[in-house]
């Protein structure tokens, strides 16, 4: 039964961890370009829902609409402003700009809230559910909750709405999507700024489980990096089983082995991923 | 001196140049601060690591963001000679680079088997190098997750043998091995194996069907790296005296390594060491910032800051914009 209890337990943080990598997962489906600012954008945003939480007292789920539509904004933005100049360009130079950018947020973060960790006060914290023996907290049930509602809302977005379609022509065929006339650099800084609110929501609700201090950024980036190689660069529903299954193995390694190891295995079954299959378990192509 | 400069492929002025420099920089000591001194020391620590991985990306096309698993492989083969068995450095050394090496063949072997190249190459060196991290951190007999300090010596009287010195050793130490890493590229570049990475950096597929076994030849440039980079890694043991796992494998230390030769200049042989002057200079002087402003986080502001200007205004790197400033290069010679 206990270990039971630790497979929901990391299942449910992996769906908070699935719509994290969703965001990365978007951006490079659609602008080919690998967002190595991820968790430094997460980690900006989680800044902002302790602030509302400890002077307005306000909920970070209350909050997590907010915070997502300002990341969209500064996704939006970053995009508009920046990163289109750099579609053309090598990898490498994608990859030193969206670096920088990192730095900045990592360095502004901590010069505003200085290195401390921080965490917000829930009167319900502690609270759990009990279904047939199960013990489940409520934190990671409303975590799990809140990101089964944004991926499907992301889902609904992508399959019925005209930009939703729009964004995906884009992907598909770049060129194309020019030449019947969509104005495909506005449509990449809205997938950026979709990328952006996904993990900006996703912050929001990781906050209920963790504590947040500026430099867990790098981290989390690498973990949206493990997730979405395992699951497929680009694909949506590999990002949710990568999530998934990094969650489990992460509270299962943290159980039975030591929770200092638990990333280990995460790195160790991205190599194996990389090596057999780089385009991931449900990726299409490499 | 013009027959010299032929001989040697560069321009009259930039062999005047070029002598100039090591001049000042061979005096340096005997009429800087202890402090500017310990500055070059990381100038060169700095270049000479951005050298070394320059091999991969700047010649070959092979994007390492892992590159500080060879200096910790070094780094600890090293320490952990000296610490159990007072093995003198270059001990450490004979041991270390071939394990780097090893290490560099195993990740290198197996990615250009199996086909995985680009962002997935990238993000397979950061794998490796952050596995690494997290199993020296439980390994005990290396001071695991709370490091291995090097005994500390008298400093008063330089111990080349064992690497126990004034930063002034260090910095001639250092300083040699820039000027070797730069004289080993140059004629490398200027060779057959030189040209083959040039092609497989511009084109994989067409250097494939032009007979270059390229598989030989991407592994040769992974393992001249490794083994480089874990000289320096020996070195800045010693330099330091202490090491966690923490630190040496994080994956900002290799970011701080590749950001040199590509603010100086990918795959020109002058650019890294550029790169690392003016990066290093940059982060000195934010650090009197910090100290004078009592902000945190103000110099990474910076250096991040300066890092976006450079790569949005100034991609193919600052090098080959100087050297042509400067007049030391004419046209494509700029390398």
């Amino acid at each position: 039964m206990l270990v039971l209890n630790i497979l929901i337990a990391g299942i449910l943080t992996g769906a908070v961890y699935g719509l994290m990598a969703l965001g990365l997962s978007v951006i490079f489906g659609v602008i080919r370009v690998v967002n190595f600012a991820h968790g430094e954008m997460m980690v900006a945003g989680m800044y902002v829902a302790i602030v509302l939480n400890q002077r307005a007292g306000i909920d970070p789920l209350a909050a997590l609409p907010f915070i997502a539509a300002l990341l969209f904004a500064f996704g939006y933005a970053l995009q508009r402003g920046l990163i289109n100049r750099f579609i053309a360009r090598p990898e490498y130079n994608q990859f030193l700009l969206l670096l920088a950018v990192s730095i900045l947020l990592t360095s502004s973060t901590l010069m505003v809230f200085g290195p401390d960790a921080r965490n917000v006060q829930l009167d319900y914290a502690f609270d759990s559910f009990e279904f047939h023996g199960l013990l489940l907290d409520k934190v990671r049930v409303l975590a799990a909750l809140g990101a089964a509602i944004g991926v499907a809302g992301l889902w609904a977005f992508f399959s019925l709405t005209r930009t939703g379609k729009a964004i995906r022509a884009c992907a598909d065929n770049q060129l194309g999507a020019q030449i019947v006339g969509l104005d495909v650099k506005r449509l990449y800084a809205a997938t950026f700024g979709i990328g952006a609110a996904c993990v900006g929501a996703a912050g929001s609700l990781l906050l209920l489980l963790v504590d947040v201090q500026p430099y867990i950024g790098a981290d989390f980036t690498l973990l949206g990096f493990i997730i979405v190689i395992l699951g497929g660069l680009g694909s949506m529903p590999g990002a949710l089983l990568g999530g998934v299954l990094v969650g489990v193995s992460e509270a299962l390694a943290g159980f039975f082995i030591d929770p200092s190891l638990k990333s280990m295995f995460s790195f160790a079954l991205l190599i194996l991923v990389l090596l057999v299959r780089p385009q991931g378990l449900l990726g299409r192509t490499a | 001196m013009t027959r010299i400069a032929a001989r040697l492929g560069v321009t009259p002025r930039a062999l005047v140049a070029g002598a100039l420099l090591l001049a000042i920089l061979l005096a340096l000591p005997w009429f800087a601060s202890s402090y500017i001194v310990s500055v070059m020391v990381l100038v060169l620590f700095a270049a000479y690591l951005g050298q070394a991985w320059n091999i991969m990306m700047g010649f070959a096309g092979l994007l390492s963001i892992g590159h500080a698993l060879y200096v910790g492989l070094g780094a600890y083969t090293g320490a952990a000679l000296f610490v159990h068995f007072s093995l003198p450095p270059w001990i450490g050394m004979v041991a270390g680079v071939p394990i780097a090496m090893l290490a560099g063949c195993i990740i290198g072997g197996l990615s250009f088997r199996f086909g995985v190249t680009g962002v997935y190459f990238a993000l397979l060196t950061i794998a490796f190098a952050e596995f690494t991290r997290i199993l020296f951190d439980h390994f005990g007999w290396i001071g695991g997750s709370s490091g291995l300090f090097l005994p500390v010596t008298n400093l008063a009287q330089n111990d080349l043998w064992h690497l126990r010195g004034s930063p002034a050793m260090f910095y001639y130490l250092m300083l040699a091995l820039v000027a070797a890493a730069l004289a080993l590229t140059r004629f490398l570049l200027r060779r057959r194996i030189g040209f083959y990475w040039q092609a497989i950096r511009e084109d994989p597929d067409a250097a494939e069907a032009l007979g270059i076994n390229t598989f030989r030849y991407k592994l040769a440039a992974v393992a001249l790296s490794a083994g480089m980079t874990a000289i320096a890694g020996v070195i800045e043991a010693f330099y330091y005296n202490n090491l966690y796992p923490s630190t040496a494998f994080a994956i900002g230390r290799s970011v701080e390594l590749m950001s040199a030769p590509i603010v100086g200049g990918l795959g020109t042989l002058f650019g890294p060491i550029f790169g690392a002057f003016v990066l290093t200079v940059l982060g000195e002087s934010m650090t009197g910032l910090t100290a004078a402003l009592h902000i945190d986080g103000i110099k990474q502001w910076f250096y991040g800051a300066v890092l976006l200007l450079i790569v949005a205004l100034q991609p193919g790197g600052l090098w080959p914009w100087v050297a042509a400033w400067l007049g030391l290069a004419d046209r494509k010679d700029a390398r």
